[in-house]
């Protein structure tokens, strides 16, 4: 399968703080690689690297085979982002925005106007086209900000945290609307601490902690090699036992067999949270 | 080259869109200094005064022009950007977009040329009305343009280098108040004892203001301080380009 994003030994020093530790990274073209982890990971510093707003310390990242120091021009053609925070100029309306973005690309008027027109459709935002992005929804900002990211049709899109501060409803909209980026052929880089949202959209999951690569597959694999059911335990009133268990037989068995002082037994399918929780001894979202 | 021009535009377009939407107040805020400073100066405490025999509203004109050029083109180019930066963090769209540190620089230091010249013709009409010693020559013109150059670069280095809000007020207290009022815009640098003068001389609005009002009241142009003006925009414009390398990868 082709590579869009290799990374080689990525390092990304602050100071004293290692916010990257020698992350090999390949993502495929075409996938939706998620990329899981706590705050403070190293999430966020990977996304800055590969889209040249940062330099790395060692290490190199290629962005469909353009090294993103030495050719970023070439990777910043190719690349279309989504920052965590509202990134759009919120004096300026909807499809301002988008035509900024669409001038720093060097589209022209015609070009601009049709894709404008096409994008905002595709979102659903053609009635906001003329509204200020300060008066926009949580929601409706963050589907601005994809289609002012998609105006030169950009191979790859990397989204940040996408769904932050969303509400259900308008996160699975959101969730649509990225796979449907997918289906047309963008490759998609996305950072989550949301467990369901790795699990609801992506084909591979990496999982960085202290900015290493710790884990990387399919979303079933990793459950799989964990054990696909989980059992829940309390012991003594306060300290709760995880155990995994390939399947449901697996699991019932063990349970039968609990001594007296083990309670309240949960059985249920085991989530990325329990891969994230196993590998790294912590939980996703804590700091 | 093309390519730079446009890309120059297009930095620029995004910040003339924001002054069309916000002309008005725009306008307002930067008129108020200068006519408070014309009122109060100029007709209240200097209206029996005469300066390098002209009335002290001929004298001070020019100088209420410099800082006008000075306030606006600064403040109209580094405080959105400024904000931009470190608040809505929505200038980092323009690094990762294929264009040139050099068009980024020169359209973020447009819009402070634009707004600078805007405040300054307001003010320049009043003067013309209210004072008929003051001459609008071509080279009166050229310097007052390449001033709002100058604090436009101005402007635009301290934007990209400030840290904090913090910082943007300090250095506006530390530096563009007592610019404003020693710069040999109320008063002549004659005046004052050598040492004093040396240290003024190391303000761009020094020189924009000498320049400005030899034009204006048709003196022996200083080109001396037109040399050291051009100098401080060449600093200033190498300075926001070495700030945005360091920016940017």
């Amino acid at each position: 399968m082709e590579e869009f994003i290799v990374t080689e030994k990525l390092t990304k020093k602050y100071g004293d703080v290692t916010a990257i530790d020698g992350l090999d990274l390949k993502v495929h073209a075409g996938e939706i690689y998620g990329f899981l982890g706590p705050n403070g990971a190293g999430k966020t510093t990977t996304i800055r690297v590969l889209t040249t707003l940062t330099k790395p310390t060692s290490g190199r990242a290629l962005v469909n085979g353009f090294d993103v120091v030495k050719e970023p021009d070439a990777v910043k053609k190719m690349i279309g982002v989504v920052q965590q925070h509202v990134s759009l100029d919120r004096d300026l309306t909807v499809k301002e925005n988008m035509e900024f973005r669409a001038r720093l690309h060097h589209l022209g008027s015609s070009e601009r106007k049709k894709r404008i027109g096409e994008l905002l459709d595709y979102v659903g935002l053609t009635e906001e086209a003329d509204r200020l992005v300060d008066d926009l929804s949580g929601g409706m900002k963050k589907r601005a900000m994809i289609v002012s990211s998609l105006m030169h049709s950009p191979k790859v899109l990397f989204l940040d945290e996408p769904t932050v501060g969303l509400d259900a409803q308008t996160r699975r909209r959101l969730w649509d609307l990225i796979r449907r980026l997918h289906l047309d052929g963008t490759t998609v880089f996305l950072t989550t601490h949301y467990i369901e949202e790795a699990e609801a959209l992506c084909q591979r999951v990496g999982i960085i902690d202290q900015g290493r690569l710790i884990d990387l597959g399919k979303p079933l694999e990793l459950r799989q090699r964990l054990g696909l059911v989980t059992v829940e335990t309390l012991v003594n009133n306060k300290e709760t036992r995880y155990q995994y268990f390939a399947d449901r037989a697996a699991a019932t068995s063990y349970v039968q067999n609990l001594p007296p002082e083990a309670k309240t037994v949960i059985i249920r399918e085991s989530n990325l949270e329990d891969v994230f929780v196993e590998l790294t001894g912590r939980k996703v979202g804590a700091d | 080259m093309v390519t730079a021009f446009r890309d120059i535009y297009s930095v620029l377009w995004v910040d003339l869109r924001f002054l069309r939407r916000h002309w008005l107040r725009t306008l307002a805020t930067s008129l108020v200094n200068p006519l408070l400073y014309l009122v109060a100066f100029g007709y209240g405490l200097g209206s029996g005064i005469r300066f390098d025999g002209y009335n002290y509203l001929a004298f001070v004109m020019p100088g209420i022009i410099a800082l006008t050029a000075m306030s606006s083109s600064y403040g109209g180019a580094g405080l959105k950007l400024h904000v931009d930066r470190l608040f809505y963090k929505c200038f980092d769209e323009y690094l990762m977009s294929p264009i040139s540190l050099f068009s980024l620089a020169v359209g973020k230091t447009l819009i402070g040329v634009v707004r600078g010249l805007i405040s300054t013709v307001a003010i320049l009409v009043v003067g013309v009305l209210i004072s008929d010693a003051l001459m609008v020559t071509p080279l009166f013109v050229l310097v007052l343009v390449i001033s709002c150059f100058v604090f436009s670069f101005l402007g635009v280095l301290v934007g990209l280098v400030a840290k904090s809000h913090q910082d943007m007020g300090t250095f506006s207290t530390l530096v563009i108040l007592p610019m404003t009022f020693l710069s040999g815009t109320f008063f002549s640098l004659s005046q004052l004892p050598e040492a004093v003068t040396a240290v003024l001389y190391m303000f761009p609005l020094t020189h924009s203001s000498l320049c400005l009002r030899a034009a204006a009241l048709d003196q022996p142009f200083p080109w001396l301080s037109f040399a050291a003006l051009l100098g401080f925009g060449v600093a200033f414009f190498a300075g926001c380009m070495w700030a945005l390398k360091k920016a940017s990868v």
